[in-house]
Parts: structure tokens; sequence; C-alpha cells
């Protein structure tokens, strides 16, 4: 409808052909087994662990986003374990390194189950301004359906200029229904009127798209807590996911987004876009430490397949490959 | 997240307080907590790095002015800086050339550079005057164009209609030939968004710019942006010849270290910032609130503005050197410190910016009535010059003129003065007991406890 191009060619963006980004990511760190060492020893003459090797973890995780507060504390648990001579070499410093991070992020990995909760299952779907929220949902929907599964998207922000046609555009993409009113339409009529459709028309799921807001305009977060009470009204268990998108280009701000969107609105899930390009979104660990929020999905390109279930290990690998950032 | 950098950075003025002067050593362990106040702001790491290196040399054998802490002094000068660095070659926007002038805007996704082209061209037309065309050349993003389009509609702007069939650059050429067609004086051509690791989106942006030679070409970036910010300013630093910056979605309550970044990486200016939803809601860059924003110690720089701008220092020394002389505190004295609090917006003003630890000790302090000061201020200034000099001879029949002539009750002026005696009591001791820095720092502390009783 309104004839736009894809970057990629559809020819081999197939879900199959494409290897995805964490394979891809895997394939590459296979080629040495000792990535991390390989990328390290010109600070390592002999393998022994000193401080410029601790500085330049430190730089890597500050680098990342994960923050100097959780960095810090990190840090300070693997010079504990180094001045009690528990980490040998730098092998064993990397693998402690890894498994704090993992300890951290590992329970937050959590895949979202569509089919074991109510039908339809209600996903609403909630962030910042430019967050990725529409393109999110497209790719929901695209594997979503890929699954057999039936889905319907409301197109809840009425606010900015010409959201709900690009929401419309990824219904007609994936063919699936898209609930739509008027643009400055209240965004909880046209997401009640979805709950109701997707009902009536036998639905898994339904998508539900809101405006971009930031966190500390509080009326617009009052807005979306009406949103989930009218929800509420037509299902009372719904929205049965509450789903936070975070673009991993953020910084120390996200963690205060994930906190207020979740006071707000309690946040069952996140989503964490824009993985392709170098930044590395660390600040979920902070996010994950603190809220123990449930990481469910990364976005990793513009394509509707660009999209793959949260890895913590490949993305803790990813955060601590060698940043581009130069000194 | 903001009162805990105020925290953190209050906790660094406390342990500098009372240390003299400021040392190697002194300012490392300040230096490293500024370091982390910068990096939860989101300054990149080699930015903080460079930063922190050029304070110190800067800060390092520097006289600390008597008035200042050294913990003020050294948040002084590192404001100072920041604002140097945010503010160099601050401009405003250039349209210096021969109509149409083209301004490009570029940035990754979701950095908000759709929005920003329709609330620059609002600006534009409403600020400037000037006749502005839009037009896009997004023909990825799905209703990139039609958000476009929407927004020149509501702010009332011109529209090219791109198609989205044809190519990026294609649109470009013709939206530039439709401005000069329609004699606009001004057309700003939106792009998509894109990586900076993705080298086709890259050349096609340069290759737009190629196609319509824009006067301005302008990097959008998230005031949310974390550190990679750094990365993608330099790669679209290198792809274009960027001109200027706009930092978008500056409402929230990030600290904004992204712009420090980009404005050094790029080594350009930013030209404004975007403030909320609304199409009105763009405003021209101030240097100044930004980087007390990054720092986040607004209160405490304000204090130490208030107090070199308008605490007159050559009258404290006036009154210290009169004092060490051995003569007495008297009520001109008062008069002038009752005058320099009032000046510095009263005493609950003041009380509002001292840092945490200071404000304890006041904690005991009653609260200060502001309206005390203005009375107290009227009965000094309803006496004679011999009377001020010589409080002593202030009888009975003196106390009524003097309450008459201040509105005042004979009772208010006896309270004055016995406070007065009090305070003049206090300094005698103190110039006794000790050196001129021990009193002048007694001083500044009890002064204001010691007047509103």
């Amino acid at each position: 409808m309104f004839g736009l191009k894809s970057k990629k060619d559809p020819e081999n963006s197939g879900d199959g052909a494409q290897p995805g980004f964490f394979n891809r990511l895997r394939q590459k760190l296979k080629q040495s087994t000792s990535w991390l060492t390989h990328d390290l020893a010109n600070l390592l003459p002999g393998g022994k662990i000193n401080a410029a090797v601790l500085e330049e973890l430190e730089t890597r995780l500050i680098t990342a986003d994960v923050g100097v507060e959780t960095t810090e504390r990190i840090l300070s648990g693997l010079r504990k374990q180094v001045e009690r001579r528990e980490l040998g070499d730098l092998d064993a410093l990397l693998r402690a390194l890894r498994s704090s991070l993992l300890d951290i992020l590992k329970p937050c990995a959590r895949p979202l189950n569509v089919r074991a909760g109510p039908r339809p299952f209600a996903i609403l779907v909630v962030g910042v301004n430019g967050a990725g929220k529409t393109t999110t949902i497209g790719k929901l929907a695209h594997r979503f359906k890929a699954e057999g599964l039936k889905i319907m998207l409301a197109a809840g922000d009425t606010f900015r200029a010409a959201a709900v046609e690009q929401l419309a555009v990824w219904g007609e993409r994936n063919q699936v229904p898209v609930i739509m009113q008027a643009a400055g339409t209240d965004p909880a009529a046209v997401i009640f009127d979805g709950m109701q459709s997707s009902r009536a028309r036998d639905m898994d799921v339904l998508l539900a798209d809101t405006a971009g807001r930031l966190h500390t305009q509080l009326n617009l977060m009052e807005e979306l807590k009406k949103v989930k009470r009218v929800m509420g009204r037509v299902d009372p268990s719904a929205p049965h996911e509450v789903l936070l998108v975070l673009d991993a280009g953020q910084g120390q701000n996200a963690l205060q987004q994930a906190k207020l969107f979740n006071e707000a609105l309690g946040v069952s899930g996140i989503v964490l876009t824009k993985l392709d390009g170098t930044a590395k979104g660390g600040i979920v660990l902070a996010i994950a430490d603190r809220l123990r929020l449930p990481i469910r999905f990364v976005g990793i390109g513009e394509g509707a397949e660009d999209f793959a279930v949260f890895d913590a290990e490949a993305f803790i690998d990813d955060l601590l490959a060698t940043g581009k950032q130069a000194a | 997240m903001f009162d805990q950098l105020s925290g953190r950075l209050r906790g660094v003025l406390d342990a500098l307080q009372g240390r003299g002067r400021l040392t190697e050593e002194n300012i490392g362990d300040t230096l490293r907590q500024v370091r982390m106040a910068l990096l939860e702001a989101d300054v990149a790491l080699p930015v903080v790095k460079t930063f922190i290196d050029g304070v110190r040399a800067r800060v390092v054998g520097q006289e600390i002015e008597k008035s200042l802490t050294p913990g003020q002094a050294l948040v002084r000068t590192i404001h100072e800086e920041l604002v140097a660095l945010m503010g160099e070659g601050s401009r405003s926007i250039n349209l210096r050339a021969q109509p149409p002038v083209v301004i490009l805007l570029a940035g990754l996704q979701g950095a908000g550079k759709t929005t920003t082209a329709g609330k620059l061209a609002k600006w534009l037309k409403e600020k400037e005057r000037k006749k502005v065309l839009l037009a896009s050349t997004d023909v990825y993003r799905p209703a990139a164009i039609l958000q476009l389009e929407r927004l020149a509609g509501q702010i009332e702007v011109g529209f090219y209609p791109s198609d989205p069939s044809k190519s990026p650059v294609t649109l470009a050429h013709e939206a530039l030939d439709e401005a000069r067609r329609s004699l606009y004086d001004v057309l700003i051509v939106d792009t998509a968004g894109r990586l900076h690791v993705d080298s086709d989106m890259m050349q096609e942006v340069r290759d737009i710019s190629a196609a319509v030679n824009p006067l301005e070409t302008l990097f959008i970036v998230d005031s949310m942006a974390g550190q990679d910010a750094v990365n993608a300013a330099r790669a679209f630093g290198e792809a274009l010849t960027l001109t200027g910056v706009i930092l978008t979605k500056a409402d929230g309550d990030a600290r904004g270290g992204a712009a420090l970044s980009v404005r050094q990486v790029t080594g350009k200016p930013i030209l404004f910032i975007g403030t909320g939803e609304k199409s009105a809601a763009l405003e021209v860059f101030q240097a100044e609130r930004v980087a007390g924003r990054i720092l986040g110690m607004g209160d405490v720089l304000s204090l130490v503005e208030d107090v070199t701008r308008q605490v007159d220092r050559e009258q404290a020394e006036r009154l210290a050197a009169k004092l060490k002389k051995g003569k007495d505190f008297d009520l001109n004295d008062l008069h002038d410190q009752l005058g320099q609090v009032e000046k510095m917006g009263g005493l609950a003003a003041l009380v509002d910016k001292l840092p945490t630890k200071l404000l304890g000790k006041a904690g005991t302090v009653p609260k200060p009535d502001d309206k005390e000061i203005k009375r107290q201020l009227a009965i000094i200034r309803s006496m004679t010059p011999q009377e001020r000099r010589h409080p002593k001879v202030i009888d009975g029949s003196r106390r009524r003129r003097i309450a008459l002539g201040s509105g005042l009750q004979v009772a208010d002026v006896n309270r004055l003065l016995k406070n007065f005696l009090q305070m003049q009591k206090m300094m005698k001791s103190m110039t006794k007991g000790g050196g001129m820095a021990r009193m002048m720092r007694a001083m500044a502390g009890k002064l204001p406890p010691g007047l509103g009783g």
C-alpha cells in the first residue's frame, strides 16, 4: 500500500537462510577457542593478571554501558578473588568474570511463552520515543505467525503523526488484521476495541502498540495505566505481558526507564532493540540486577526476521568482545 | 538518579572542605569521583579521560579564591571547563547563502530526525520568517514519508511528496528542484535512520548530501544515548561534513552526557535541543544549562556563583583586618553582613543551596526569617553614625527614637542590641583565640543563627 522497499534482499532473508545474529556471533567466536585471551594477549606477557588487565576489563564493561556501579561491583569481586590467589591466570579471570555476569543475567533469560497463557494472549508494548516499539511489534507478529498463531494488532499510538499507518504497513506485510481508529483517539479506546475484536475473532495473540513517551511525563504514564485498566475490563487477567522496549544504544537512563515503567505498569518482559550496531546494551545488566525483569527478545536488524530470543551467554560474549571505541 | 548523583558530588565537596588547598593527592580522589559522575551521565570513557586530564592540569597549582572552599573552587573549574567545551564555537543556525538553503538531517534510528525536521521547520518559519519546504528521503521505514507530510500539514509549511519507489538520491534532487522552482528559502531534507556500521547506507547518505549540497548538515542524537554515541558520531562525522548537532528528548531525566561526547568527537556545536512532544518544543542550545545537567550539581554551582558574584570580598577583608587590629565589631559591620545575606536572596535561599553536611549543622538553627533581616536592617539604618560605631551610647530615649524611625517596637530594638552584644563578645574571643582563617570560618557558620534569634 505504501510501496516500501526493504533494504535487504527478500530472497535471502528467509528464516532458515539467515544464520541469525547470535549464530553468526557464535561462529565468529568459535574460530578461536579462547577469543578473549587472544584479544587481550598483547596486554599479558605470560598470562599473568595485572592492573592493566583489570583496567582493560573495566573499560570494556563501561564502554558497553554496564554502568559505573555495576562495573565496580563486578570488578571488586574479581579483585578479591585475585588477591586470594583463586585466579591463577587470565583464562581463570575471564571465566570468573563471565560467570559473575551470567549469574546476573541467566535468571532473567526467560523466554515468553504465549501458548502457556490465556487466549487471546494480550501483549501491551511500551517504551520511550524511538525505542523501536512498532518495529518490534512487526517482528513479533512475523514470529508468532510463523509459529502458526493467529495474531491481531491494535494501533494504540494515536499521537505521533502516521504511527497508525506505520503499524498498518506491518500488518499488511504479515497479513494480520490491525485494529485502528483515527489519529487523536483515546489509545485506551483503540486497545479496548482490539481486546474485544481479538476475542470475537478467536485470536491467539493481541499486540497493542502505544505512543512513545518519556517515563518522566506523568500524565502520559497515567494514560498508560488507564490503557492497562481498560484491558483488564475485557479480560481481568490482561494484559498478560507488559513488554518494555529498550534501545541498546541508550545509556544509564535506561535503568530509570525500566524502573518507572515498571512502577507504573508492572513490566513483565524486556525487548532489547538495535543490537546490530556497535552498542552493547550493557545497561540490561543493571536492570537485571536490580529489577530482575525477564529479558525476552533482542532486535538485531530492520528485517522482520532480525529478531531472536534473548540468550544470556551469547549476549555476554558480545558484550565483552573488543569495543570499537578508540581511546 | 539525579539525587543520587547530587549526593555523590556533595560528598566530594564535603571531603574537600577544610583541607586548605588542592594537592595532587586530594584532587586525585575527587577527580575519580567526578570521573564516575561523568560516566554515570553517559559521557564516553575516552572523552571522560581526556577531560579529567585537562582539568587536572588546570587545577594543580591554581590559586583558590578565599571566599570559596577548595571543593567549590574545583567544581567551579570543572564546570567552567565543561561550559567552555560545550559552548565552543556556539552559533545559531546558518542561513546566509543564496536560497534555497539546504539543511540535511542524519542520525541513528529512533534519534528523532523526523520529529526534529518538523520542529526545525516551525522554528524557521516563526522565528526567522522563512518559507520552508520539508522533504523525506526515507523510503525504508513504513509511513516515514507520511509522518513528515502530516507534520508539514500541522505546522503549515511546504512538503515535497516523495515517491517511495524512487531512490533517496533522486528524491533529494527532485526536492531541491522543487525548492528552487517554488522559491523556498529553506529546504530541510530528512533521511532514514541508519546504523553507522551499515556501509551501504552510509554511502547513500553521502550521495544524498552530494546531491543537495547542504549548508547545514546536522547530526541528530538522543540525549539518552550511551557510550556508543561516540562511535556513531565519529562514523557520521567521517561520512559527512557535519556542521552541527541537535540533541533530542532532553525533557526527560537523562543527564545527557552523550552531548559532550558528540560535541568532542565531531568538534561541531550543538545548535538546538528538543524538549518535548509538541512541534514548538525546540530550544536554542545553552551550554551552561546542558553542562550543569551533565555534572548534576546545579545547586552547588549556583551557590558558588552567588558567593563570588555578590559577596563583597573586600568588605569581608576590611572587617577581618579591623578585628585583627583589636577593634570592636560594630553595628556598621553587622549592617554590612546582613546586607550581604539579603543580597543572596535571604537566608532561606542560602540554606537551600548549602551542601548536606553544612545543612546538618544548620538543622539546629531556628527557621530563617527573611523579614527579620529586613527589620534588623531597618533598625540599624535608623541609627546615627555615632550610634552605629559606639552602640553603648544608645540609651532609652535613643531606643524610642530608633523604634519610631524603623516603624518597630522598642522591644525589637532591645533584642537586636542584645544579640549584637553577644556577637561582639564572640568575635572578640575568637580574635584572641585563633587565627584569621578560623575566625572567618566561624563567622560564616555562626552569623546567621546569631542574627536570627
